[in-house]
Parts: C-alpha cells; structure tokens; sequence
C-alpha cells in the first residue's frame, strides 16, 4: 500500500534500465535517431541522385549497402527515410495522444457526454486500423501532414479510452471530492488531479502508437497510399524493391531491417516502461 | 438554547438506480449547536454519510432544507453559495486516497487559496506553514510527498487542507476509523483541540460509539435514512430509549467478561434501502414489534428537553 501509484520518474527510468533488454532497446533507438538526425552530414551521396549506369548494383565498395533500380545510393536513402518514418511515428503518437485525452477527459467526468462519446470511440475502433487509414488518407490525399492526421484519427480512441477508464476511477476518489469542497475550478481538477495522476498509463500506450503508425505508414506505402511516392520511406523503399526480389533482395532486407529493429526496440521500451510503471511488476525486477 | 450553525429541515435524498430509487435519507431534521460538535452512529448503508455529503453540497439533495447560520441553501445563487461553502469543509476517511499522490503538501493544503484566491504566494506559503504547525506537524513537510506520511500523519495533512480556508463548519467522516487505535486518540485530541481554539462546529460521522462518547456533545442515531433517536452524549449512553440504540450500545465489548449480561444483540443485516420497510423502519429487527409498527412513521418524540426518541412503544418498553 505504502506509496503506491507513486513512481517518481526517475525511478521508473531507472526501473527500466534495470532490465537490460529494454536498456540495450533504448540505446539502439536513441542510436537510431541520432543517424536519422544527422542524415544530412552522414549521408554518403543526396539520396535523389541517380546514375542509371550503376544501377541494381549490389553492397560493397561504391554503394555500402547496394543501390536502386535508378542507381540511387540505398544507405543515404533509408536514412533520410528514417526521418519521415519516425516523424510520422512521433507525429502520429504526439497527437492522438493529445487528442485522446481531451476526448477521455471529458468522457470520464461529464457523465453526459459519456455515451455518445464512448459509442462513437467503440465504432471506430470496430473498424480494421489500416482500413480506416487507407479511407482516411484515399479523402484526404497523400502527403505527409495527411498521414499523420489519418493514422492519429485511428489511433485517438486507443488513448482516449484508457483516459476515460482511469478518469472514471478518479473521479470518484476523496481528493476529487475535497477540490469540489475547496472550491476549486473544474480544470484545475482536470489538470492537477485527474491527468496528472494518468500520466503514465498515457505515456506506455503512446509509445505503442509510435510503434503501431510506423508500422502503418509502411504498410501505407507499400501499398501505395502513404506518402508522396517521391518522398523515401521505409515502406516505400519495400515497395519499390519488391519488383526486384529475384535480382537484388537487399533492396527490401535492409528498409525492412530498419522497420523491424526500430520498432521492436520501440516496444520493448513500452514493455519496460508498463512494467515498470505497474508496482506488482516492478517489485519483483 | 444555544443557537444552531446547521440546521436541517425535512432533508431527503432518492438515488436513481438500474433497480429503482433508493432511499438513502428520508426526512432527516437535525439541529447543529454553534460550537458543538455533534456525533452521527449508525450502521453501513445508514446514510449517515450521505447526510453529510448533502450537508455540503457535494450530493445535491431530493427534497428538504439545509439553513446555514441563517441562510436557506437552496434559494442561493451560484456565487454566493460558493462563498458559503467555504465556510464548511471535509475530513476524508481515507488518509491515503483523500491526498492527490502527485502534489506536495503545499499544494495539497493550498488548493481552497488558490481556488479562492487568498493571499499572495508568499502569503499562502506562511499560511500552509502555520496550518502545518497547528496539526503537529513541521514548517518543513510542506515540500514532501503524501507517501512519506504514516497514516496518522496525512489524516493531519488532511484536517491542515480543509483548515486552511478558516471554516466554521466541518464534516468529519470517519476520519479516524482507517487508523490505528493510538493514533486515533491522537486525531480526537487534535480535532478537540481545534475546536476549542477556531470555535468550529462539527459533525463528526462515526460508526464506533466509544469514539463519539469520547468527542461529541450531542449524538444522533441513524437507522435506513432515518435518525431514530438524538440527544446529549451522556443522556444516550446512559439510557437508550429507543431499541436500536439499545442493541447498538449492548454490542459495545465491556473490559470486564459478564458485565452486560443481558446483551440485546441484533439479529440479521439492515434491509435494502431500495424497499425499506413500511411504518417504523427499524420493526424487521426490532423484538418489540408490534402489527402497528408496519402502519405508522414514528416521529421524534420529547423524552426530555434535549432527548428525543422515535419508536411508537416507547413508553410501554422504557
């Protein structure tokens, strides 16, 4: 009982690194991010250039790690892929994460906005996520600014709904009925009892969304209706590769390398952090 | 006759449930001397706790009146009946889940001036400093976490808060049945304290009887919704008059091994308050009902000046 539901930050942060899988997966993500980062600098050649003479070539000296089927260098292009990639990742997750609170607050404390709020979440989540972003982005068009609206719009209920469940639960505590006693205004209540108490169920479900929209955004572009198709990504590269499985398979291994490693370190930061942030579970690590 | 702070008039409150309504209080009237701090027993599912919360607007009444040092409650406006709730605060149970796990007590204890605007910020911090030191606890403890608090400890941080917006009026509920017996004794001593030196008036809600024999100067007996008997501490304990109280005071252990020989204990649980029974609520438990006791409500009768009983038979059984 004794300070429960009272994990300071940095001791959940050392609670992860603790366990080494999601320490060794944090420090290949961050390392994954500084290379995006720095494309620019560390990029061999401008991942646009071609030199159809060289094209399809396989890794070694001139191209460390092959080039296209329009000689374009695949190193420099799946580090400027990257970008957009986790861009849209953190985009994605940033937003549905601030959309789903708003909607999950106000579902969880105004009892009448409850129920069309909780049928509309639970119709959109009967819908297949990829489905419904393929719709949303075929309406709204293919950029980038449009795939982050579309796969937040798919992802907001995902927070929305545990912000609901765990203001429900707060709602109903003493605390919440002393504010109310003391006079205090609705969204200081809001903001300093309710989401500051909800912060890390949030936090563990956005990191999944990271992970969910770059896998989607893949999906997306392999399937064509992701970004502009000039832009690089990941899922675009898979893509494009795939026409050239038999000749040149590193074209595909190496943005799927990139898709793969990323986000499973991704999650298995989440896991560490939900572990963490669960007292029954951090106990026992 | 000392004047009433709280008075209560005909209080009653009808919770809408999937099953039906529940009659949680039903036509309460109670008086709240100035400066008395008046006891509420009664079993779980009494309503005793919902009478409280209704006391301070937290659970908006079904019918009746509430009359604050002369000012009817319900005929108020919005901003005015803010400015009167500042005048009555809570005391949690709970010492844990009654103190947001995420602020410092500084926060904790400073929310009802910030809410209210009071003081500057360096004004409020000395307030929450001297608040502190009124509870017992050190100038210091401001900066620290809930959890670093025992139990008894927070149940202070917790009177520090509802203090600190000067009330005149404070609701107590249970605030000591979560704590150890030590501790307890501590926190009654506290609360007597308090009262003596702010002059507030309070209802203390309880459900151990030694505990309000201890604190209270006035005690009423609450059974489904109903009060079934109030009056001075002393007249109650020393000759319950209505069966209730009776079984109640009878089922408190004695020291001594066959002191209260003849105990009146209670049979069975206290009925649903989705169907309470017709006429007297208390006959489904009571050895002494009779077929009218299913007829007739009974109201509080005058035993004595103060004393007050409701129970149709209460001449024939005292």
């Amino acid at each position: 009982m004794e300070g429960q539901g009272l994990y300071a930050e940095r001791k959940v942060f050392s609670l992860v690194l603790e366990r080494r899988s999601s320490a060794l997966a944090l420090l290949f993500f961050v390392l994954v991010l500084i290379l995006v980062f720095l494309a620019p600098i560390i990029a061999p050649t401008d991942p646009y250039l071609m030199s159809v003479r060289q094209r399809l070539t396989p890794p070694g000296d001139s191209f460390f790690l092959g080039s296209d089927a329009f000689g374009r260098d695949v190193l420099s292009r799946l580090l400027y892929a990257g970008r957009v990639s986790l861009m849209i990742g953190a985009g994605v997750a940033l937003s549905s994460s601030i959309l789903g609170v708003l909607i999950g607050l106000m579902a969880g404390f105004f009892r009448n906005l409850d129920g069309l709020i909780s049928r509309i979440i639970d119709a959109m989540m009967a819908f297949p996520d990829i489905l419904l972003a393929i719709s949303l982005v075929a309406i709204l068009g293919g950029s980038m600014i449009n795939v982050i609206i579309a796969l937040s719009i798919v992802y907001t209920p995902r927070i929305a709904r545990i912000v609901r469940a765990s203001t429900l639960v707060i709602r109903e505590l003493p605390y919440v009925e002393a504010a109310r006693s003391l006079g205090s205004s609705t969204v200081y209540v809001l903001t300093r009892h309710v989401l500051l108490n909800i912060l890390s169920p949030i936090i563990v479900q956005a990191t999944f969304i990271f992970v969910y929209a770059m896998l989607a955004e893949a999906g997306l572009s392999f399937l064509g209706v992701g970004v502009d198709p000039s832009t690089p990504t990941w899922g675009i590269m898979i893509n494009e590769g795939r026409q050239y499985i038999d000749q040149a398979p590193y074209l595909i291994l190496f943005p799927g390398l990139a898709i793969s490693f990323s986000v499973l370190s991704l999650q298995l930061v989440g896991d560490g952090l939900r572990d963490a942030l669960d007292p029954r579970i951090a106990r026992q690590m | 006759m000392t004047e009433s702070l709280v008075s209560i008039r005909g209080l009653s409150k009808v919770f809408q449930s999937e099953k039906g309504p529940v009659f949680a209080v039903q036509d309460v009237y109670l008086d709240i001397p100035k400066g008395d701090i008046v006891g509420l027993v009664g079993e779980s599912g009494s309503g005793k706790t919902t009478l409280g919360r209704t006391l301070l607007r937290l659970i908006e009444p079904t019918s009746g009146d509430i009359v604050f040092d002369g000012n009817d409650m319900n005929s108020l406006d919005p901003s005015s009946l803010r400015a009167l709730r500042r005048r009555m605060q809570i005391i949690f149970q709970d010492p844990i889940a009654s103190l947001n796990p995420r602020l410092r007590v500084k926060e904790i204890i400073s929310e009802g001036l910030v809410a209210h605007g009071v003081g500057s910020r360096k004004e409020r911090t000395e307030k929450v400093a001297a608040l502190l030191e009124e509870v017992g606890l050190q100038p210091e403890d401001m900066r620290r976490f809930p959890h670093e608090f025992s139990g008894g400890q927070r149940q202070r941080i917790g009177i520090a808060r509802a203090l600190a917006l000067d009330p005149e009026f404070i609701v107590a509920d249970e605030s000591v049945s979560a704590l150890d017996v030590s501790i307890q004794a501590q926190i009654l001593n506290l609360l007597l304290d308090i009262r003596d030196q702010r002059g507030l008036t309070m209802l203390f809600i309880a459900h151990d009887l030694s505990v309000v024999e201890y604190l209270c100067d006035l005690v009423a007996v609450m059974y489904l919704g109903r009060i079934v008997e109030i009056g001075p501490s002393q007249d109650v304990y020393s000759s319950p008059s209505h069966p209730y109280t009776r079984s109640l005071l009878s089922a408190i252990p004695e020291p001594k091994p066959g002191l209260n020989s003849e105990r009146e204990l209670l049979q069975g649980d206290i009925p649903s308050p989705l169907n309470p029974p017709t006429g007297c609520v208390f006959r489904t438990r009571c050895k002494y009902a009779l077929d009218s006791c299913a007829e007739t409500i009974p109201t509080l009768v005058k035993l004595d000046k103060k004393h007050k009983s409701a129970c149709l038979r209460l001449s024939e059984i005292s």
